[in-house]
């Protein structure tokens, strides 16, 4: 942890320079979106500052509400950006079980990793619980996204067969069977890919994160597994129970499409 | 004469309004009316596919709205105007119906005897996908037949066949209707083979009755 190398003020405005030189190309070249450029990294900035403040304030705190608070913050923001990337519209029952299933899953995997595998002691402690629960979040609310997105146009496309199914007698869920498999392993495929080029590719953040932070890179890959696992975990959980229940939402009492 | 079904009040958006209809059992009932009449419409709501915004269904005196949707249609299979192919082989499609319905699967010989009943001849393990137009409604007919429901509701079975193949095909489909004791509920697109294949006509027209006809029995 000693050789632990601070980046000072000045330095961290000597990496702006690469912001300075994207904008000076931008502008030479006409492309027309510096502003977009200058403010996404202002963005990035103020955010980032106030979250640092935050969690700086959270970690000297002692009490356990403080941990639940940014926990459920979290999920409200998950649960949004949900809502807010899905440009189809979206029924209110599907819309539930979107929250339910968010809030579930990704509720339970942490609970699994950290008071199971990590064994969390105490439970709150926010320096882990924290920034492990914001990565499973994270990563859920990008796989449901993009489930409820496949869901919702699989129905509409497959509109046909699945009222083939139901003319024939099929009950909704094997009606809509296809559809509901198609989409699970449409959401958790860039989880699994991205496991594939894992420590070779790239380096994930967080193992990146804990070697420049000094960390053995041998106790830093038994993180990067483990939480890799709990990752994957949560996304398969959390999709599993939207397309399990969600299917339901295109069909009404009377066993009918209704979409 | 029993009753299959008997219809009353029936209003469906703006699209049917029929103020009594009914259909006879065991009877090959032919639906005909101009495009747009509203006979898929009500072949739909047979199938409990859509349920009326007024009025009743019966089916075999039974309130259809309070039967279980998915029992009702095991019984009474639909077959849709354009046919519905499953990815999969011609087998499976033929067995998708009897997955799709949770009935006991058949041996083998019973395949080839129904792709026979509608002049199919494709191998078994023949994609799907590559059929006609014409093969793929005769695919979609042999499935429903291997389901042996007691109402079959035919969404214009034999639009896309020729008329040597369209008359082989409603010559044998009506003849096991008949010699099996089946409902046969077909919307026709011409007036000459509601005529000849019905022992019921039904003339559709703008979502209303224009009238019923029984059909003189040349037998
Ligand atoms: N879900 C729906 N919403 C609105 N209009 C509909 C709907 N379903 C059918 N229609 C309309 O109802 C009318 C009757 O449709 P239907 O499919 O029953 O006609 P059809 O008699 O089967 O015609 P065709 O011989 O061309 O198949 C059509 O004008 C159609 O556009
Ligand atoms: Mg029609």
């Amino acid at each position: 942890m000693n050789d632990f190398i601070r980046i000072g003020v000045l330095q961290l405005l000597a990496a702006y320079l690469f912001l300075a030189i994207l904008i000076f190309i931008v502008r030479k070249r006409g492309i027309g979106r510096e502003q977009e450029i200058f403010f996404a990294a202002a963005r990035m900035t103020i955010q980032l500052i106030l979250v640092g403040f935050l969690l700086e304030y959270v970690f000297s705190q002692e009490h356990f509400l403080y941990t639940v608070i940014i926990l459920l913050i979290m999920l409200h923001f998950a649960v949004r950006n949900i809502f807010s990337r899905i440009r189809l519209s979206i029924k209110p029952e599907l819309k539930r079980v979107v929250i339910i299933s968010m809030l579930s899953g990704s509720l339970l995997s942490i609970a699994y990793f950290l008071f199971v595998v990590l064994s969390l002691d105490p439970w709150y402690h926010p320096r882990y619980f924290i920034p492990i629960s914001g990565m499973i979040i994270g990563n859920s609310m990008t796989g449901v996204a993009l489930g409820v997105e496949r869901l919702i146009s699989g129905m509409n496309d497959r509109k046909e067969l699945i009222e083939g199914a139901l003319m024939l007698g099929a009950r909704p869920s094997l009606a809509a069977k296809s559809v509901v498999n198609d989409t699970f392993s449409a959401a958790i495929l860039p989880t699994v890919n991205s496991m594939v080029g894992m420590g070779i590719v790239f380096l994930p953040g967080m193992m990146t994160g804990q070697i420049l932070a000094g960390i053995s890179p041998l106790r830093a890959i038994e993180y990067q597994i483990a939480i890799m696992l709990g990752i994957l975990g949560s996304v398969s959980l959390t999709v599993y129970l939207l397309v399990h229940f969600g299917y339901r939402a295109f069909f009404n009492t009377r066993d009918q499409l209704q979409l | 004469m029993m009753d299959a079904f008997i219809l009353q009040a029936i209003k469906y958006m703006d699209i049917l309004d029929i103020a009594e209809l009914k259909i006879p059992l065991q009877k090959v009932t032919c639906l005909l009316g101009e495009s747009g009449s509203g006979k898929t419409t009500l072949l739909r709501l047979l199938n409990h596919l859509i349920s009326p915004d007024s009025g009743k269904i019966y089916f075999m005196g039974e309130d259809l709205s309070e039967l279980n949707p998915v029992e009702l249609r095991r019984r009474v299979v639909m077959l849709p105007q354009t046919p519905v192919v499953f990815p999969g082989s011609v087998e499976e499609n033929l067995l998708q119906g009897l997955v799709y319905s949770e009935k006991p699967q058949v041996p083998p010989e019973k395949l080839t005897m129904v792709m026979e009943k509608v002049k199919l001849s494709k191998e078994l393990h023949t994609p799907a996908g590559v059929l006609s137009g014409g093969e793929k409604q005769r695919l979609a007919l042999a499935r429903i037949l291997l389901m042996d429901p007691d109402v079959f509701l035919l969404d214009e079975p034999s639009s896309a066949l020729d008329e040597l193949t369209e008359k082989l095909i409603l010559d044998s489909l009506t003849e096991y209707a008949r010699s099996q004791g089946k409902t046969l509920i077909m919307v026709t697109h011409n007036r000459r083979m509601g005529d000849f294949y019905a022992d019921y006509t039904v003339f559709l027209e703008k979502g209303h009755i224009q009238k019923t006809a029984e059909v003189a029995a040349c037998e």
